[in-house]
This record gives structure tokens, sequence and C-alpha cells, in this order.
């Protein structure tokens, strides 16, 4: 077994020195009749090899995204991640070390954080921002959670316009703290007035921009209504890139930014491991959820880094910190970062208009088709299509064809038979011009 | 010469009239550490005996400090957000945390005077 | 002796990357067709007009600038990092490279379900090894770590208790219980209720009887418990609380000592999550990302959350929604997508590794070493508890009495012998508490040269060398750091006017 250094006389002078007869002696306090004798009833060890194969087997049953021209978003996009990022977080150092509670031996990962929390409130246009937590979907329920404790109110309002997973995670948090949720109808054509929604009772309003349907909007006078009855907004974002490209949610006047840091630096991976990002107004700092890097001195007055205002977390306050969570999801966080920093200002805002420019494209030619419709006013780099018979169908007979084409809205809102027909369609900078014209092609046939 | 007493919390409450000033002992603020953040509560909230009126936080500890009485907040000791270090340099001085105006006196009679504090303390170390 | 350059040899000082900033560069070329210019933006009246402030680097500056940053941190690949209840054990590459395969990396969550069978049949195959090596009937997939899967698990349990009418609002936690536990049934909206410990270090069976009735919605215990031993009377716990209706949640966060040689399901356990980022050898990357798939026993498992894979008519299939659950009544959806995959793919990797044999000498190792520690250094230093101990043994700091140095500051002296310190200050039931978590790939030799340097710091702090102490540590990159400041006066972004004044 090639993960365990022991040899049989290690264990022989390791139990003589203890001073114990055998191994079973150290599991003394198990009542006897629960202890087994003998392994449980899986297969023996494997060799790499052996276990390379197997597993190789299984992802070749899948079509991935670098095999076929690839068009899913809601929420999980594919990008090229430069190969310097990956790399860097296989960095022994950052790949196997724990969270830096010892800062002496962890000024890497702390230094990391810091400058990860500055592109975060950056790009977000917020003042401060967390060392991340588990995704977009839980970074919007602690945001909900959050804004209650701020307001001490009870009501959250959801828009229509949220991913669909992001409400579900919400609510289901919601529901076990008796908090009340309104969850607005999906809303293709986003129509719906929040403003309208919000009362004395509201502690917040969870918008997502782009929307889930793909439309951009200025929240700015929605954040005027919430803070005008006393309520917050929080503003979901679940493509970061597109920041690079669309007025900041806090420009718009947000007051917490729960997002999807996926985007960059992180593979598709199936839907996770990714990363949440969590951005908030400095007067709320005291409130929010996860750790949190901070800058102070060494005792020679050198500059360096600390997990500081802990007191917020279980490991001191238990049932009443301001959340459950314990780590945060650095490695992805880490290499989100790593991603934001060999773009930099440039790279980045380029890479937006990259995708915008492409979905433009995509979408042109996909409204051209008979019985397509594209119905959005506004996006970035994903749009909703109106077909001419249900989308499921039509996405599995362009599977067959080899084209992962897009999700459609009815596996997130399978009950809804008006958006049956509904496709949502993403372009990123990795579609290439034949790639749309393969779909174009394959949609033509099949509608 | 106003009457101190303590609580098993560790409080402190200076009587003047019927306005007593909190804070936390010089007890408790060496348990704690060195402060680093202090809520105080707003003038004109009302506390019952036991509710939480203030937290008070260290590096890696954070406590509540609660109302030793009912009573009426008259004033908050706001110089405590900018200078939480006066709870370590001056616990029961300028390291006050709230004054609360009681509805009733006698409500502190069974606390304990500095002497029995002080017995109180020794036992927990 | 300073240098002037304010390096030390290899330990080489970085500045941020917002000190390095070319404006206009860039280290990723992108093509800049003329149709980005040439077309109408579709973002209406929503696009950005402002910078954003991103500094500009090259490639080599960047790989220059983490590369640094790496050799800054202690790394479980560099020497032991015998942190209690954290089990830093090695991580295997292989797993790495299963992550990232063409088909498994590259995979969405919501293609067609026909389209990725493989990745389904891979967290079957996940979760049928986790619920063979618990015993348990069920397994929730999509918790992304330990805390997350205790709220799982509790919010398991309170939906089943709901199902039955029973609206129960107590949850009885051990005080020796990590900070997770408490905040979880907190976020589960129950009321939490401390258990006291015996002298032995395990939780208070009388005390748990006297504080159990039909009140009680459930117990969450720790086996092996926090202070590294087994809970002796376990299956009396158990048995007792499922006596008055209630169910009991197991922190499964030390399931490394336990693997292949007790199944929680025998001890009444019916929910426990395991931190696949512990037990299975997936990287702790930092802090983060893990994964805390929670097992079920038969009475929680109609009441997991969604989404889960079922075997279906054509292949496999997912349950995404409330009404394809047929007699299953999910509670709803923790996670956005279907939950770590990537970490699941590294701990099948480690699974199919190792075997059930495999497994079975890991945990019997990880015991041995931790007991090994026990034996050579408990004359020396002052074990909490008679042994045996699990795969963790807990000291205090009755060997430091009288000596004015503190836990922290030996293990700050820890540091500068080349050793990660064991975790310090937690369980909080004893005094100064130094919880050391060897992990079974440590071998031997290293485990006594550990030995030797714990003995010979623990006798200089004996014969009155304090100050040594407390300037540790002198070789890191950075000394002791100033934390009351950090937190009196929180600087958490970098921001460019503040330093361009202090300059």
């Amino acid at each position: 077994m090639r993960y365990l250094p022991l040899t049989d006389q290690d264990r022989q002078d390791m139990l003589a020195a203890i001073g114990a007869p055998n191994i079973e002696a150290l599991y003394q306090d198990v009542a006897a009749d629960v202890l087994l004798d003998q392994p449980v009833d899986l297969p023996g060890f494997k060799g790499e090899l052996e276990v390379d194969q197997l597993i190789s087997n299984l992802a070749a049953k899948n079509l991935g995204s670098g095999a076929a021209p690839f068009f899913l978003g809601a929420g999980n996009y594919s990008h090229h991640i430069p190969a310097a990022a990956d790399h860097l977080i296989q960095r022994s150092e950052f790949l196997t070390s724990y969270t830096p509670y010892q800062p002496e031996v962890s000024q890497g990962t702390l230094q990391a954080l810091f400058e990860f929390q500055t592109q975060v409130a950056m790009i977000t246009g917020m003042e401060v921002a967390n060392a991340s937590l588990y995704d977009g979907a839980t970074a919007a329920a602690e945001a909900a959670m959050m804004s209650c404790r701020v307001t001490r109110r009870n009501k959250v309002i959801l828009s229509g316009g949220l991913h669909p997973h992001y409400a579900e995670v919400t609510a289901t948090n919601a529901k076990f703290l008796s908090l009340d949720v309104v969850t607005n109808p999906a809303n293709p054509e986003s129509t719906e007035d929040l403003a309208a929604q919000i009362d004395d009772e509201t502690a917040c309003v969870i918008v997502q921009n782009p929307g889930f349907f793909g439309q951009v909007r200025d929240h700015a006078t929605l954040a005027e209504a919430c803070h005008d009855k006393g309520a917050l907004l929080v503003v979901v974002v679940t493509e970061i890139v597109s920041l690079g490209a669309v007025l900041s949610p806090g420009e718009m006047g947000a007051d917490i930014v729960a997002a999807e840091g996926q985007s960059l630096g992180n593979a598709l991976n199936f839907g996770g491991p990714h990363v949440g990002l969590f951005a908030v107004r400095e007067k709320y700092l005291r409130q929010m959820p996860g750790r949190l890097a901070g800058e102070t001195e060494d005792v020679e007055g050198k500059r360096g880094w600390v997990l500081t205002l802990s007191t917020r977390e279980q490991h001191i306050r238990r049932e009443k910190a301001t959340s459950n969570i314990c780590t945060n999801s650095g490695l992805c966080a880490l290499a989100f970062s790593i991603h934001l920093t060999l773009l930099g200002e440039a790279g980045f805002t380029r890479l937006a208009q990259l995708n915008h420019a492409t979905a433009i494209a995509l979408a042109d030619k996909l409204d051209a088709i008979s019985g397509v419709e594209v119905i959005n006013e506004t996006f970035f780099n994903e749009f909703t299509l109106r077909l001419s018979k249900p989308a499921t169908a039509v996405v599995e007979a362009l599977a067959a064809r080899g084209i992962l084409a897009g999700v459609p809205a009815s596996r997130l809102y399978p009950d809804n038979a008006e958006l049956e027909n509904l496709l949502l369609v993403a372009a990123t900078e990795t579609v290439t011009p034949t790639d749309m014209d393969q779909l174009v092609g394959a949609l033509e046939e099949v509608l | 010469m106003a009457t101190v007493k303590f609580t098993e919390e560790h409080e402190w409450i200076a009587l003047d009239g019927d306005v007593g000033t909190v804070g936390i002992s010089d007890y408790a603020q060496n348990q704690l550490g060195d402060v680093v953040y202090v809520e105080v509560p707003e003038a004109g909230a009302s506390f019952n005996k036991g509710e939480e009126a203030a937290v008070v936080e260290s590096v890696k500890a954070a406590s509540e400090v609660y109302a030793p009485a009912d009573g009426e907040i008259v004033e908050a000791n706001k110089d405590l957000e900018d200078n939480p270090g006066a709870v370590n340099s001056d616990a029961q001085g300028a390291g006050w945390f709230y004054k609360i105006k009681l509805n009733n006196v006698a409500d502190i009679d069974g606390l304990m005077d500095e002497d029995a504090y002080k017995a109180y303390v020794a036992e927990l170390d | 002796m300073s240098t002037a350059s304010g390096n030390r040899a290899l330990q080489l000082e970085e500045k941020l990357i917002f000190e390095q900033n070319s404006p206009g560069m860039t280290a990723v070329d992108l093509p800049n067709p003329a149709e980005l210019t040439n077309v109408e933006s579709r973002l209406g009246d929503v696009a950005r007009t402002n910078p954003i402030g991103l500094p500009g680097l090259s490639e080599p500056q960047v790989v220059r600038h983490y590369l640094r940053l790496s050799q800054k941190n202690f790394a479980i690949d560099g020497g032991l990092y015998p942190l209690g209840s954290c089990t830093m054990k090695h991580n295997p590459r292989l797993n790495e490279k299963m992550a990232r395969l063409p088909g498994l990396a590259d995979i969405h969550p919501l293609q067609p379900k026909a389209t990725v069978q493989g990745a389904y049949e891979l967290i079957d195959m996940t979760a049928h090894w986790l619920k063979v090596l618990t015993g348990m009937p069920a397994v929730a997939m999509s918790p992304a770590a330990g805390a997350h899967g205790e709220l799982c698990g509790l919010m398991s349990i309170r939906a089943a208790l709901e199902a039955r009418g029973d609206g129960r609002q107590r949850v009885l936690v051990p005080e020796s219980a990590h900070g997770t536990n408490p905040a979880s049934a907190h976020m589960c909206g129950y009321k939490v209720e401390a258990i006291p410990a015996t002298e032995q270090g395990r939780v208070d069976l009388q005390a748990l009887k006297d504080k159990l009735s039909d009140e009680v919605a459930a117990i969450m215990v720790t086996n092996p418990n926090t202070c590294g031993l087994f809970e002796n009377e376990i299956i009396e716990m158990t048995q007792a609380v499922h006596d008055v209706g209630g169910l009991v949640y197991c922190d499964g966060a030390n399931f490394n000592a336990i693997v292949g040689r007790v199944r929680p399901g025998d001890l009444g356990i019916d929910a426990m999550h395991l931190n696949l980022h512990k037990t299975f050898s997936t990287p702790h990357g930092g802090g983060g990302p893990g994964a805390g798939p929670v097992v079920l026993s038969d009475a929680l498992a109609a009441y997991a959350p969604l989404p889960y894979v079922v075997h279906g008519e054509d292949g496999f299939d997912l349950i995404e929604h409330a009404a394809e659950a047929g007699d299953n009544q999910p509670y709803g959806r923790m996670k956005g997508f279907h939950g770590q995959f990537g970490v699941m793919v590294r701990a099948l990797a480690y699974m199919l590794s190792m075997g059930s044999d495999g497994l079975r000498q890991a945990s019997s190792d990880a015991v041995l070493n931790a007991n090994y520690l026990m034996a050579k250094l408990g004359d020396i230093l002052t074990p909490s508890y008679d042994g045996p101990c699990m795969h963790e043994v807990l000291f205090d700091d009755r060997f430091l009495n009288d000596t004015d140095v503190t836990t922290l500051d030996f293990a700050k002296a820890m540091i500068d012998e080349g050793f990660h310190p064991m975790t310090m200050y937690f369980p909080l039931v004893v005094h100064g508490a130094l919880l050391m978590e060897p992990t079974e790939t440590e071998g031997k030799a290293t485990l006594d040269e550990f030995v030797g340097v714990i003995r010979t710091l623990a006798e200089k702090a004996q014969t009155g060398n304090a100050e040594d102490f407390k300037q540790a540590p002198i070789y890191t990159p950075r000394r002791r750091l100033d934390e009351t400041m950090a937190a009196r006066n929180p600087v958490l972004t970098y921001k460019p006017d503040q330093a361009a004044a202090a300059e």
C-alpha cells in the first residue's frame, strides 16, 4: 500500500513501545460485537494504473465541453483557463496546506486571500469581501440570513430572475429558521415590479444580474426603493466575467453581493467545487459570514497578514455565530485570483467584450432561423431562445448529433408549461465560428 | 461616593441616584485579553435584568454584557468604538459601557459588593 | 542580521499584486477581432464606464509572485502537520490527475442526462463505498463541507420528526464539541443545550439521560470524540436517545480512526457527515474546498436533500425536483447543482487505491501512530486522559505549569524546529490543549524525530528558558503577528491611497 510508510517491523516495535499486544488492544473502548474482525465487503487495494483505467473509463462515458460545440451556462460557464493558473494552484504549499491558523507559516495563503478579497471588492464595486464561501447559491442564502440579522426583519423577496437553485437553497435555509420567503415566478421577460412588494417587514430583495434568462438591468432604482423602506438590496452575479463589461452591483447601490466565481480559474467540474464570492458595505462587516484575512505587522514591524475578526465565527461564538461555515473555498478562490491577476484590467475587460461580441454574433445567427426567437432585449454572454418545439427534446436531439446546445428552462422549472419551449444559450470566448455554424445547421434540421 | 456592585457575570454597576454606570470588571478584561471591539446600546433602549445590552470582543473571545437590572439607557460610551483598549487600561473607569436609569434601585441590592466579588473571583482561579 | 534587499536567501519578500501594476499589461492574450468594436452593444444602459482598478502584470511576474507566496506556507507535502481533528494526511497526486480528466473536469451539471452517465455512475460508486464503510443504507452527496453536512443531517432529522407531527425544539451537544455543531443546530432552528463530560473525557451518560425527554429532537455526538477517545458508551447513548423518540447525529470528523474497523450504522447513529478532505485524502487547499456527504439511517433515508442519483430504467437518473421523488420527502436543496463532484472524484480515486483492506490498515496505523506519540511523550508532557487513544492524542498544559511558557509559545517554538504545530486550545474542556494527530501517512522515523524535538522543547521550557519561547518563531518569513492591531483597525483590502500616504 503505497500511501502507508510503516513496515510490519515498525508496527511490532511500536506496539511493544506502547505495551499493547496487538492493534485490537488499542480499540478496547469499542464493544466487541461491533468491532469488525475483517475488512468490509468492498474490493481490495489497487495500483495507480488500475485506478487510472477504471476512472478514465467512467470519464469516457461522458461528453465533455472540450469534445463538442458547447453552449451551456445557467450559472456554470466554460471559459479558457490559462495554463499558469492550474499549474500554480497545484504547488504543494497551496494544495496541501490547511486553513491559515498559524500565520507565521501561512503568509502565502494569507497574502493571496487578502489580494483575492481586494479583487472581489473591486470588481463588485463593494467595500469589503470575505475569503469566499462554498458557492454562489449558498452565498445567496447567507446573504438572505445576514440581511435578516442586520435589519432584524424576517421577510426575503426573491426575484423571478434569480437562478432557481439559488432560490431553492435560500428557501431551504429560510424554512428552518422560520424566515418568510416570497419567491416571484420565473420571469423571462423581466417585467416584475419588486419595489411594490417591499414593506416594513422586508429584510432584503435578492435580484440577479445578468438575470437567469440573461437580461442585464440597472437596479439603482430598486436599491433606492429598498433603502427607503429600510431593506437591503442583494445582487447575485452568476457569471462573474460580466463585471468586466457591466456596471457593478456596488455602482447600482447594492448592500450585499453574493456571486459565483467559477468562471475565473475553475473548470465546470460537473457543478462543483466552485467558489462563492461575498462582498458587503463596510458598515455591515461584523454581520458578514466567513473567513477574513486582514493586514497587520509582526513584532519587527514588517507588514503581514492574519485571519481576523474571528469572533463572528462558530469556533468562538458557537450557536451565536454569523454562520456555521468553517472553511472557505480556498483553492478555488486562489484559482480565481490567479486567473484575474493574469488577466489584469485590460485582459478582464477585453475578455468580457469578447464574450459579449461572441454572444451577439450567435444570437443574431440563431434569431434568423425559422422557429427560433431571441427573447432578450439585453444580454451579456447568455440569452434565451423561444423555440417552436419543446426545448428538452430539441436539446436531446442535438446532443445525439454531438452538440451540447444549452439548458432547457424546463430542466429547472419542470412544472411551468409556459417555459417549455425556452432554451438558455451561452456563448463564451471558447465558442468558435465553426461551433456556431454547427449549432445553426443542426438546429435547422431538428426544428 | 457611589455604591459599586458586581454581578456573577463580571459586570460592575456604580449607582448615582437612580442612574447606574455599567462596565465589566478588571478581572473580566484580564480574562478577555486585548479588547478589540465594543458594541454599546443606543440611548433610549430599554432592557430587562439579564438581557444582552452590549457586546465586548477580544481577539479570541466574545462576551455579552447583560443588564444588571431593569431600566432605560440614558447614555452609551461611544468613545469605546474608536478606543476599545480603554476597557483594558481602565475597566472600572474610562472603560464604562453605558448608563442606565433603573426602574427600581432596590433591584441591585442583591448584587455583590467589592469584597464579596473579590472573594468570588478568588474562588474561580 | 539584515540584508539590503530584506530577502533572506531563499526567503524572498513579495509585494502585493497591486504594487506591481504596469497599466495596460495583461498575461492573457485574447483575440481582438473587429466585431468587438464594430457591433452594437446589447447591454442596454448598464455598460461599465468606470475603470475597475485591477493591476496589470505579465505572465512571468504572475508566476513568480505566486511561487514566492507559496514558499511562505507550510504544507503536508513538506513535513509533519499534526493538526488534531484535521487529518492532514498525504494527498495522492493520482487524485488530482483523475479530477482533471476530460470527461470529468469539463462536463456541465445540466447537460442532457444521456451525455453524463459516467458522472452519475461515479457519484453512485462513491456513495456505495461510503454506505458500505459506514453500514448505513443511504447517503446525501451534495453537502460542501463538514459544517454543511452537519446542517444537512440536522435538517433531515427535523424533516423526519416534523413528518410525524413532532415539533421537538432541543438539540443536545457535548461541551467538547466543535463550534460548528452548536452553530449548525442554531441554523436549523434548534435550541442548543450542552452536555457535560466525565473525568474520563467522554459524554456523561447519566447527565445525558437526565436531559432526555420528548422535547429532545437529537443529540450531536462526535465519535471518536474531540479528545481523541472512543465513546465507550455510545450504544447506550444512542439507545437512550431513541427510547425518547429522538435521533442521533454523529460528527464524523474523526472517522479516520475507525474506517474499516467500526461501522457507525452498528452504533445506532442516524446521520453522520464524512469529511472527504480528511478521511478520504482530498487536499485541504489552504482552507477548502472540501465535501461533507451525510450517511443516513433507515429512519432518515427518505428525508435527504435534492438532488440525488438513482438507478433508472435507462441507466442512471438524477432526481432534481420534489415532484420526481416518489415516496421520498426531500426537504429541499442545500447547494447549487449536485455537490462537490470534483472532490468526490478524488475521494473515489483514494478509496479504490486503498481498497477495503488498505482503508482498514490506514485507520489501524493512524491509531498506532497516535498511541506511539502518547507512549513516547506521556512522561514529559501531560496527557489529559488515560489511553489508549484513537487517531489523535490530547495533552494539556500542566507540564508548563510555573514555566511562564504557554501552549501558544510552545507551538511557535515547534515552528522554528520545522514542524507545524498541533491543534491548540481545542477542545475547550482541558486547559491549554495540545491535540496531536500524526495520521497514518507518517513513518516511524518521522515520529521519532518529532518526539525527540518535543522532548527537548519540553525540557527547555521546564528549565527556565521562557524568553526563548516568547521570541519564537524567529526563522519564519514573518515573526509573531499583531492580531490585536488587525482586529482593532481592520484593513481587509488594499487601498492605494493609504499606502501612498504612508510613504
